[in-house]
């Protein structure tokens, strides 16, 4: 039976073999940050259990470290000297690149194709665990491997070879990569101490209750705003939702539920185009295509997050309110 | 049937204070300090505001920490991408897109937000990515579009192409997944209401979810079209001097 520990374990690895890179070329700020990251990864199913076991101790420790990751980001001392453009390599690249041609897709192409395959599959398969969402993460571990030993083999390169790539796009990404982890983190504590409620709480006492457009209003740019906010829409919809959609919307002017909800949802969205707290669509990607502008993801798309807003509203307009 | 608010408890007397915690995240954002670090500090602030004692504090955040890893699970795929780019495969992607006539810069972008939508639309959502496709492929093939258009393309203009990408990815994923009925959207909108004792078919939400996913696609790709646009714009004014 698979595990999803399984391909933690694979991230620990990958994040221990970059952080004893970064040790021996003496960046000791980056290798103790994935140091601590792969430890995490290694325990987090031993802390989840103790957490269960009414043990809250390694979960401290976790949280102790998480602080210590913040710290090492805030410091600016991951920051990496980009290697200057090297004419020789780039000469290889052209002429590695006419030698192998359409096969350099092949591996690139592997982690996609290769996870759907396996998605498609999961019915077919006595290993697979149930739940769904687990599962493709689980299928795109075993499809990053095999791309893995797929890319080695095609190029002929080390596995060591691999290390120092890793390296080299791990600390290009550097703080960012983990930037998604803290905002999920950011988001259970604003839930547990009654962000959330005090922020519909607001809301809801400022508006004229009676007035539908100020109702829809509010919960349209309530959602948009929260989403901004949680850089998640998931978080902003039971908050705008319970504090005005339900007693207000639907309770009181007979809001149609269903394209409530779904174009609620969706004004959302609009939200999480526009926020650097969604991390992992709008940070992670300008680091990873080494963006000068950290917002330049979001410069991109405004204009399109405003525009579908607007769709959004006229349809909850036309659509459902009664 | 009157629904009954059962996420939200409202405490007597309502705790406003870890609101600052909110604040902390705007005012850190705004100054542009770190954002990793704003992120805990603004965490910190809002438990220790809200009285939660300090032992419970790292407890919640260690555990939700815990909890979200699999949001890092990317990273798996760093080591084949890193590879093939040492291996020239962004030359190679840029290669064929410059050999390609058809390709322009708005047809590869359009074409794969369609198929980004359409695999959303089918819940396939983790087969495409930033990592898996807009870095390795769709961002070096944009370029060379861009680049078939104006050969000495600035900066500035790169970067906005490279944008764009991810951009497109992010918007195809957004407005397509919703249409799929076991999406967990639609499962959180059908729950959600389920608790408060509306009871919903999961394709009448899901149904109000496809108007907004066309006019994503029309709009996005009414954008690309103006980049484009703009491009040959900025190519022909070059020449005319």
């Amino acid at each position: 039976m698979l595990r999803i520990e399984y391909v933690y374990w694979l991230c620990a690895a990958l994040l221990a073999a970059c952080a004893l890179h970064d040790l021996r070329a003496r960046r000791f700020a980056a290798a103790a940050f994935w140091g601590i990251l792969a430890a995490i990864f290694l325990g987090g199913d031993a802390v989840a259990e103790a957490a269960a076991q009414a043990n809250a101790l390694p979960a401290q420790c976790v949280g102790i470290g998480v602080i210590v990751l913040a710290l090492i980001a805030g410091s600016g001392a991951l920051r990496r000297v980009p290697e200057a453009a090297d004419p020789a390599a780039a000469a290889r690249r052209h002429e590695s690149a006419a030698r192998l041609g359409h096969q350099l897709f092949v591996p690139a192409l592997l982690i996609p194709f290769g996870t759907l395959a396996l998605s498609l599959a999961q019915p077919y398969t006595p290993w697979a665990p149930a739940d769904r969402g687990q599962f493709t993460l689980i299928a795109l571990g075993i499809a990053c491997l095999a791309a893995m030993l797929a890319a080695l083999w095609l190029t002929r390169s080390s596995p060591r070879q691999a290390v120092v790539e890793t390296s080299r796009l791990l600390d290009a990404l550097s703080w960012a990569a983990l930037l998604p982890m803290l905002l999920a983190m950011l988001g259970a504590v604003f839930a547990a101490t009654g962000v959330g409620e005090a922020i519909a709480h607001v809301v809801a006492a400022a508006i004229p209750t009676q007035s539908p457009t100020a109702c829809l209003l509010a919960f349209a740019f309530g959602m948009v705003a929260f989403t901004v906010i949680m850089g998640n829409a998931f978080a902003a919809f039971p908050v705008m939702m319970a504090g005005i959609g339900l007693p207000l919307l639907i309770g009181e002017h007979h809001a149609h539920a269903a394209a409530l909800g779904a174009l609620g949802m969706l004004t959302g969205y609009c939200g999480t185009l526009l926020t650097p707290m969604a991390a992992n669509y709008n940070v992670v990607p300008a680091a990873l295509l080494e963006l000068r502008d950290p917002n330049g993801v979001i410069r991109a798309q405004w204009p399109s997050a405003l525009a579908l807003l607007a769709v959004n509203f006229a349809m909850l307009w036309f659509f459902a309110m009664p | 049937m009157a629904p009954t608010v059962s996420i939200v408890r409202y405490h007597t007397p309502m705790n406003y204070w870890p609101l600052l915690g909110v604040a902390v995240v705007v005012f850190g954002f705004a100054v542009r300090a770190n954002p990793a670090l704003v992120v805990v500090i603004a965490g910190v602030v809002s438990g220790l505001l809200a009285g939660l004692p300090i032992p419970d504090l790292l407890a919640l955040i260690g555990n939700k920490f815990v909890a979200s890893r699999n949001l890092l699970v990317l990273l798996l795929t760093l080591p084949t991408i890193g590879l093939l780019e040492r291996a020239g495969l962004r030359e190679h992607a840029q290669a064929f897109i410059a050999r390609m006539r058809t390709f322009t810069l708005a047809r590869l972008l359009i074409a794969y937000l369609a198929l980004r939508q359409a695999l959303s639309m089918l819940g396939l959502t983790g087969i495409a990515g930033h990592p898996q496709t807009v870095r390795p492929l769709l961002a070096p093939m944009a370029e060379a579009a861009a680049e078939k258009i104006d050969a000495d393309l600035n900066a500035a203009d790169r970067d906005r192409v490279k944008a764009m990408c991810a951009a497109t990815d992010n918007i195809g994923l957004f407005f397509g997944e919703d249409v799929f009925i076991a999406f967990g959207a639609v499962l959180l909108i059908q729950g959600f209401y389920a608790q408060n004792g509306i009871n919903l078919d999961p394709r009448s939400i899901s149904l109000w979810a496809l108007p907004t996913a066309l006019a994503a696609f029309a709009i996005q790709s009414l954008r690309a079209l103006r980049l484009q646009r703009r491009l040959r714009g900025k190519r022909n004014s070059h020449a005319a001097h």
